[in-house]
């Protein structure tokens, strides 16, 4: 069969829309709807709740769902990466079982792959999983699980062979969050946040069917969730809020939202908030010092190129060209900038920046970012392992040479 | 109507973050040439003559590639591009490194006549310059070396008396663009540009011994000699500062070529020096190094590009952009030069080595139309804080 026209999907969903929504509906009766039809996840294939659409048609989608108000699919968080991971490599079981609900929200995921001894180096882990009878027996502990504590199911990548070298001896899995054996705790971090959790798992248990990939491929289907994680989610952008009819669906929804974004909150401090520097050095008067002038000037000069290497990026794209290295360089000069305004923002604020909470500058605002600043550099690929990548696939330098080959059971670790 | 009305003018079009694939075909075939025109046995020749370059070289980028007119319109002679095509041929001439009178002739005298002159004085001079026929430069710092056009002291009505230096192939140029004011004013006021002859009896000029020699530099003495007013008076130094920025702009790409081409061969001789058993490539220290200097050249070319781009367009920002594009492009380039003598250790430092070549262009252009501090006080002026 051909594939359907724009105007034939535009007719075809508008349709639908018309008949089906309701902003009185209930998040999940409308999801139900969604995912039953397969507009929820368009590109998806007919057979899984989508309707085998080119990605190009999504957008069409989108804008028809948009312009009523209607709310989309549940696509925050890990479920998406689940998804696209368990399209790719999951049996039709596995596929049943979890795509629906995914979609519906019912159920809420997250990823088990970073572990205590091994964040750089992430195939060097050493939580195991044992086939007994039925189940693989996990034992081992993970760390920088974001929404841990809400999640049912957890993508989880474990070591099964222990004489193979170290990505040939790993295993995927789906395992249930939601038993004994799984011991979820929240990772205070310096800033007195909690985004993220540390699991322990003893003795836990992932029932066979629950293998994604053949077993010792577990590398392999990691590095597709990675690949999307990278790409960021397939899922449908949030519908537009103007003009649309509100009802109950709007409030879970915002609910919703809430619930997976509260673990982000201090995200913007992280990354330094640049936009606070040239309001802050009026508010201030710093923007009479001359040498803190010069300070400003640098950091501003490096925050807008770094902005404009990002567009040159995707103009180049755009037109069709091979990435050049502007595309690889965005983490490392995110990194930059973000150090860069938390010196910017001590120099301007004085004294005042020893203090933190309500009554200090912005309300604490400052203080955070001081306190936040030093995760960048290392969350989602260390500056040291960006470098690496860096200078191994875009300027082609040759590798370090491994101490890390032959069975991992003899390679050095933690 | 001087240029600075007609280009505002001009219908405001988008920013391009791209180059288009008629200017990426334009930037192959100036690279061809230098290639072929301009290795570093033609630089090291070049650099040690009194005059800094080869005539035959200059007729033939001026006639095969028309490159001194890229960006004068057609109506006098050029091939009427604007600046991104100008800072397409700047970046590929400092990635060669050419030792020619293009800066002098094409970016700062023709960008001032264009600014300043009238609609009579632009048809007799710029067509010599676009065909490449007669050698021009910019005169505008005195021994003072003050980049803020404030400071000019050197006073002219139909004749010129002062003193300019570090006046870019000030030793050659055939026509001498002169920044000078009425006498009796101060500030900004009663500024001017004016052509004056180089051969007149009151010029007397003499070449100054440059740190980089692949760009000349000369000191220039007026004692009564003809000068002929540009359009008006220049009041506030409008044209004057904006015909430094343009060659802001145009010096940052040239600056970002260089560097690329420093950062090629710091990597091409990383991956072939072995010391320990392995290349020197293949350890951290050095590949960090790199990653580094590869992320502050591609910054440092954004901006660059963005300011080349904000400036054809007529962007309300395009100024303090040109100061942003001149800061940024200075230390990056400068940086790169040191860590590519560092990478290439001890024969980085040696003369037999092409790398001081790169260097030494890179310490005078951070200096050359204001150090960066100058040009992030600049910034911050223009963005209002």
């Amino acid at each position: 069969m051909s594939t359907p026209t724009e105007a034939e999907v535009r007719t075809e969903v508008r349709e639908w829309i018309a008949a089906n929504w309701n902003p009185d509906m209930s998040l999940l009766e409308w999801r139900t709807k969604l995912a039953d039809s397969g507009w929820g996840a368009p590109q998806w294939p007919k057979e899984w709740y989508g309707r085998g659409l080119p990605h190009s048609l999504v957008r069409v989608v989108q804008e028809e769902l948009a312009a009523v108000g209607a709310v989309g699919p549940a696509a925050s968080g890990v479920r998406m990466l689940a998804a696209a991971t368990l399209l790719e490599h999951g049996t039709d079981a596995q596929k049943k079982k979890f795509l629906r609900r995914i979609l519906t929200g019912e159920d809420t995921w997250c990823q088990f792959f970073s572990e205590p001894g091994s964040g750089s180096d992430l195939a060097g882990a050493t939580t195991r999983a044992d086939l007994k009878g039925d189940f693989w027996i996990v034992n081992g502990q993970k760390v920088w699980t974001t929404s841990a504590h809400h999640a049912d199911h957890g993508l989880l990548l474990a070591r099964t062979d222990w004489d193979v070298p170290k990505h040939e001896g790993m295993s995927y899995f789906v395992i249930d969050v939601k038993q004994q054996g799984v011991d979820v705790q929240p990772l205070k971090q310096m800033n007195g946040h909690a985004s993220f959790n540390q699991v322990f798992f003893t003795d836990a248990k992932v029932p066979k069917e629950n293998l994604v990939g053949k077993v010792g491929e577990g590398w392999k289907v990691a590095m597709t969730t990675l690949a999307h994680e990278r790409r960021g989610a397939d899922g449908l952008a949030p519908p537009s809020k103007k003009g649309r009819k509100e009802g109950r669906i709007h409030a879970e929804e915002r609910a919703e939202n809430d619930k997976a974004n509260e673990p982000y909150r201090w995200y913007p401090q992280r990354a330094g908030r640049v936009d606070l520097i040239l309001e802050r050095a009026k508010e201030t008067g710093a923007d009479k010092d001359p040498h803190v002038r010069q300070e400003i000037a640098k950091l501003m000069i490096m925050a807008k190129s770094a902005e404009w290497t990002a567009r040159r990026a995707r103009a180049a794209q755009q037109q069709g060209r091979p990435q050049g290295p502007e595309g690889s360089l965005g983490k490392l000069a995110a990194s930059h900038v973000a150090r860069g305004c938390a010196r910017v923002h001590t120099m301007m604020t004085g004294t005042e920046a020893m203090l933190t909470g309500k009554e200090s500058p912005r309300e604490g605002i400052i203080a955070e970012i001081l306190v936040s600043v030093p995760a960048v550099s290392i969350a989602g690929g260390t500056d040291e392992i960006q470098r690496n990548i860096i200078a191994e696939r875009v300027l082609e330098l040759p590798k370090e040479p491994r101490f890390d080959t032959g069975p991992f059971r003899n390679v050095r670790r933690n | 109507m001087s240029a600075l009305e007609e280009s505002k003018s001009e219908p405001r079009r988008r920013i391009q973050f791209a180059f288009t694939d008629e200017q990426e075909q334009f930037r192959a075939a100036i690279r061809r040439f230098l290639a072929d025109k301009s290795p570093t046995t033609e630089v090291r020749r070049l650099m040690a003559t009194a005059e800094g370059y080869d005539p035959k070289v200059w007729r033939q980028m001026s006639e095969e590639l028309a490159l001194p007119g890229v960006h004068i319109p057609e109506q006098y002679g050029g091939a009427g591009f604007g600046m991104v095509e100008l800072c397409i041929v700047t970046e590929e001439m400092g990635r060669a490194l050419l030792c020619a009178p293009y800066f002098s002739t094409a970016v700062l005298a023709g960008n001032a006549i264009m600014n300043a002159g009238t609609e009579e004085q632009k048809a007799k001079l710029l067509p010599d310059i676009a065909s490449g026929a007669r050698l021009a430069t910019l005169a505008i710092t005195e021994p003072n070396g003050n980049w803020d056009p404030s400071s000019i002291e050197t006073v002219s009505r139909f004749r010129i008396d002062g003193a300019k230096s570090y006046v870019v192939d000030g030793h050659i140029a055939d026509l001498l663009i002169v920044a000078a004011r009425v006498p009796s004013s101060s500030g900004r006021d009663g500024l001017g540009l004016f052509a004056v002859e180089a051969k007149d009896a009151g010029v007397e000029r003499r070449q100054l011994e440059s740190m980089d020699p692949t760009r000349k530099l000369a000191r220039i003495d007026f004692r009564g000699a003809h000068a002929t007013l540009l359009g008006e008076l220049d009041d506030g130094g409008k044209r004057i500062q904006r015909t430094m920025d343009q060659a802001a702009i145009a010096l940052a790409n040239e600056m970002m070529g260089g560097a690329q081409a420093l950062l090629d061969s710091a990597v091409k001789y990383s991956k072939m020096r072995v010391q320990f058993g392995r290349e020197i490539g293949s350890f951290q220290a050095i590949k960090h190094k790199l990653a580094d200097m590869l992320l502050e050249v591609e910054l440092a070319k954004s901006a660059a590009y963005y300011a080349a781009q904000a400036a054809a367009i007529n962007d309300p920002e395009w100024p303090a952009l040109a100061s942003l594009a001149k800061a940024s492009a200075s230390e990056s380039y400068l940086h790169t030069a040191i860590e590519t003598i560092q990478i290439h250790g001890g024969i980085g430092f040696t003369w037999d080595n092409d790398t001081h070549l790169w260097f030494k262009r890179a310490k005078s252009s951070e200096i050359f139309l204001g150090l960066p501090s100058y040009h992030r006080e600049l910034l911050m002026q223009r963005w209002g804080v």
